[in-house]
């Protein structure tokens, strides 16, 4: 067994789990935030990204162990209270989501994604969404979505 | 209140759990005291079971049970079921075999379940899974659908020899003889529809709960149909009798036709929660789910079509080979059969059309509907004949189609089809406006400068959904009824509740019902809820495939809430002490014509409730229940046109526009009506560029098992889409619908390959075309060029 102590969506907790537990496992069934999904078994769907540290991750390629002492945000974190993040409110609006199972991985990438390229032009957005797949919506609209974010937010400043 | 009726963009209601991560998918359940299960599965491709010895797993730590298809038989489990019956042309009926489970003697495809572990926790399920010791004597094995029925192929299952399932034929042979006899024209070619993979991103899972003091059975699933999952398991299976068996489908991530079927799993599942007395959880890995899921396609097909002098279609002759896999799934006898070879007049006037079906059993994963299941594989046949025929016969691609369009509605085909309406010209010109397809030389001529093949490519599909009359589809071997179920239940305070039997697993459900609540009773959307997806709440449904929720569940629920406009109507005029027909509903309210007497929506569904002044006669309360049974399928129709860059140095293709013009009849909400297309046009593109489910022919393993060698699109393998749509209403359902689903998986694999070929100036050229294949092509076409 583990010792994992993490701060996760702001609060802190500490829990003692098998050694060979996953990040996802430790985030999902563990702490019970099942936000976060899990769709593959080779890294490859990026339903289970999360934020540690402020950058998104794969927590499917992630022991729990190495993710202590981090901070992790999940969706569940993203709004606050009831005030939607930014993305959460154009994947809304754009219709970005059917089915919704990929819909959390996609919106910890999307946020991540600008913070890291702020104004991305089409392809730059299509080419930072590889590790996402997203099987209903055939991306056209979680495309729109992200870059009417990156609008809003440059019109902002 | 802004317009939320039938036609309005509105958000999705359902939108907030999700992008929350609120969502409550069946993995997400967490159930007090919940064992795991792990499958022990085949690692052979055929192999006969020659021992099972569990008894290192059962020693193994946590491990509450190993359970294999002898304590199966033991406990009279049945097998799963295909109910569609499908008769050979000689009149026999389809030669099923048996499908356990968890196999007994032979194991016959890889990933086949052979025994299942069930421990206290998922790591320890795995564990032991791999102490199970089974020994195999392996068999050769067939998977490819074209050698199945060769002489000395591997035999799969004794109930069918040459491992053929049943050799069906629709259509007139000597009418079609005749025709190609006297033709000016004939044009052939050989098709292959490549098998797919569905891959929802949500895995199939289960978990399974039994009371024993009740004898009650729970199964949470990721089903798109949770009734006819609850109707297998009591009627043939043998689980429990209904009224103890609760099925519930909470939020599904995803099923594209793939979990319509009821699977060895779930039934494993609830019978090892009786038998181990512990609630049973299992949840597929995608390894699984690539192994197990019923696949999709795997057609191998010959086509001929012949024209007359003035290039008029006189006949069409196909004889197709489909692969039904290792076991025949819940609905995979159907899908090449009555969803396919009906379809193949696509939107023509072609008088004469002979199919033959033959369907076989192969060494691989069950293979049943995924999204169009048969109608993409029909559109594939007809609309590459038409671009071949249209090369050969040098006219243009888009003129050989509008000759050749039927013009006049109702349209009796020649093979079962009754067309109730459509224009397909008007979707043909909407398209190649949008495409620019009258500039495309110069875009091609530009290219070219560019070292670039420039191809474009038309599809003129037609799909058939709502699968129609339950009489008719019981007549032609359906084991099931194709109607849906309604209730609507208003609440006091004049709130709607609306049950229905379909099922929402991306589609919208909860937004699109709501709106049509909001257009009849004048209610914001906000005040309706819709319940779907449990047993114990909703009486019975069919659930949701085949595009069949709007034109079929939409029509259940019309059908209700016109009972309780009615009733709700009496009390209102009686309350307003005026005749019944001076009343009408009207923005919420109910209104004596012609006066200023009216009164809310809420205010009469209070009066029902408290029954203190009630006409003479009607009974209290404001709910109607409705079963709505089509009259005819309904027939969604439209064009793609497909641009493509071919990169001859490396055989890569880039897709640079793809235009949609579609008539679904009347559209609820275009927003969801256009996500359905994008995501559709996402698959059929998929399945003409990237996605190949592939067996090696010698060892039978699926060598497509990971995300990393099947590949679905990603977000750069794409573009944004031009979509749009013109309507013609249905006329056969009270609300002009025909279905928007399935359409963008059904016509984009033909414009894309026809684009492509069109590119490459070649005529075959098979699914999926990705760089390697398409290298080798543009190679071919340089080949004689080198040689002069």
């Amino acid at each position: 067994m583990v010792q994992i102590n993490v701060k996760v969506n702001g609060r802190s907790v500490s829990r003692q789990v098998e050694d060979r537990t996953l990040l996802v496992e430790f985030v999902r069934e563990t702490l019970g935030l099942t936000g976060t999904h899990v769709g593959c078994d080779t890294g490859q769907c990026g339903a289970c990204v999360l934020h540690l540290n402020g950058r998104a991750i794969k927590s499917c390629t992630m022991m729990a162990a190495q993710a202590s002492g981090a901070e992790i945000t999940t969706i569940e974190g993203l709004a606050k209270g009831d005030e939607l993040h930014p993305m959460q409110a154009a994947f809304h609006q754009h219709h970005a989501l059917q089915c919704g199972f990929c819909t959390p991985g996609m919106i910890m990438t999307a946020v991540d994604l600008l913070n890291r390229i702020p104004h991305p032009d089409e392809a730059t957005i299509r080419a930072n969404l590889d590790g996402n797949l997203c099987r209903c919506t055939g991306y056209h609209n979680i495309v729109k979505a992200i870059a009417a974010v990156a609008q809003s937010s440059s019109a902002g400043a | 209140m802004a317009h939320e009726g039938i036609g309005a963009r509105v958000l999705r209601k359902e939108d907030r759990r999700f992008i929350t991560g609120q969502g409550n998918y069946t993995d997400d359940i967490a159930v007090k005291n919940a064992a795991y299960a792990e499958f022990v599965r085949s690692p052979h491709a055929h192999a006969r079971i020659v021992r099972i010895d569990t008894s290192a797993a059962l020693g193994a730590p946590g491990v509450i049970g190993v359970l294999t298809g002898a304590e199966l038989a033991e406990d009279k489990i049945g097998g799963l079921i295909c109910g569609w019956m499908i008769h050979s042309k000689d009149g026999s009926p389809m030669r099923s075999a048996p499908y356990a489970p968890l196999t007994r003697d032979v194991a016959r495809f890889v990933g086949n379940a052979v025994a299942v572990v069930v421990a206290e926790t998922k790591n320890e399920a795995r564990d032991a899974a791999d102490l199970v010791q089974v020994e195999y004597e392996e068999l050769p094995a067939v998977v490819d659908p074209a050698n199945a029925q060769a002489q000395g192929a591997p035999q799969i299952h004794a109930e069918a020899p040459d491992n053929t399932i049943y050799q069906w034929s629709l259509g007139d042979k000597g009418a079609v003889d005749r025709a190609f006899a006297g033709a000016t024209h004939r044009v052939d070619l050989d098709l292959v529809n490549n098998r797919l993979v569905p891959n929802a991103i949500e895995p199939r899972a289960a978990t399974a709960i039994y009371e024993r003091a009740e004898g009650r059975f729970t199964l949470y699933t990721t089903s798109q149909n949770p009734h006819v999952t609850r109707l297998v398991l009591s009627a043939f299976i043998g689980i429990a009798p209904e009224h103890k068996l609760r099925v519930v489908a909470p939020d599904v991530g995803g099923g594209f036709g793939s979990k319509i079927f009821i699977y060895p799993e779930e039934t494993v599942c609830l019978w090892a929660a009786r038998r181990l007395s512990v609630p049973v959880k299992w949840t597929s890995d995608r390894r699984e789910s690539f192994l197990t899921d019923a696949h999709g396609r795997d057609h191998v097909t010959h086509a001929e079509m012949a024209f007359d002098d003035s290039h008029r279609i006189v006949g069409l002759r196909v004889k197709t080979i489909a692969n039904l896999g290792a076991y025949m799934s819940t609905f995979s006898s159907s899908v090449p059969t009555y969803l396919y070879a009906t379809l193949l007049s696509g939107q023509y006037d072609i008088p004469a059309i002979y199919a033959e079906v033959d369907a076989v059993y192969t060494n691989t994963a069950p293979v049943d509907a995924y999204r169009g299941a048969g109608r993409p594989e029909a559109t594939y046949v007809v609309e590459r004949l038409m671009d071949v025929a249209a090369g050969r016969l040098g006219i243009d691609p888009a003129d050989i189609r509008r000759k050749n369009f039927i013009r006049s509605f109702p349209h009796q085909t020649p093979v079962i089809m009754n067309y109730d309406t459509g224009d397909y010209e008007a979707s043909l010109d909407a398209a190649l406006k949008v495409a620019r397809y009258n500039e495309f030389s110069d875009r091609r001529r530009e290219a070219s400068a560019r070292g670039k093949l420039r191809g474009i490519g038309l599809s003129c599909y037609i799909e058939a959904c709502g699968i129609a009359p339950s009489q008719a589809v019981g007549s032609l071997g359906a084991g099931v009824g194709l109607w849906e179920s309604a209730e609507v239940r208003v609440n006091p305070v004049g709130t709607i509740e609306v049950l229905t039997g379909s099922h929402s697993h991306g589609q919208g459900h909860e937004t699109t019902f709501a709106q049509l609540v909001a257009e009849r009773f004048g209610v914001p959307i906000d005040q309706v809820s819709i319940v779907h997806g449990d047993t114990d709440k909703v009486q019975f449904g069919m659930g949701t495939y085949g595009s069949r929720s709007g034109a079929v569940g939409m029509s259940a629920i019309n059908k209700a809430l016109e009972r309780v406009q009615a009733k709700a109507k009496r009390i209102a005029a009686h309350l307003m002490e005026a005749a019944e027909t001076d009343v009408e509903l009207a923005g919420g309210e109910f209104v004596v014509v012609g006066t200023d007497k009216k009164i809310a929506f809420a205010t009469v569904a209070l009066a029902a409730y408290t029954a203190h002044n009630l006409p003479a006669g009607t009974e209290p309360g404001l709910k109607e229940g409705a079963f709505y049974d089509p009259q005819n399928f309904t027939f969604p129709a439209g064009t793609y046109v497909c641009e493509v860059e071919v990169d001859p140095k490396t055989g890569e293709v880039a897709i640079v526009q793809f235009t949609a013009a579609d008539d679904f009849g009347t559209v609820i909400n275009p927003m969801i009506v256009e996500g359905q297309v994008h995501g559709g046009l996402a698959q059929g593109i998929g399945q003409a560029l990237l996605e190949e489910c592939r067996y090696d022919t010698d060892s039978g393993q699926l060598v497509t098992a990971t995300f990393m060698d099947y590949a679905i699109p990603r977000a750069s393998d794409l573009v944004s889409f031009d979509v749009s749509t013109t309507v013609t209403p249905c006329k056969t359902n009270p609300l002009g619908m025909k279905g928007c689903g399935e359409a963008g998986a059904i016509g984009s694999p033909a414009a894309v390959i026809n684009a492509i070929a069109n590119a490459l100036g070649t005529e075959r050229l098979d699914m999926p075309a990705n760089a390697e294949r398409v290298w080798e092509a543009c190679r071919a076409n340089r080949a004689p060029a080198a040689a002069e």
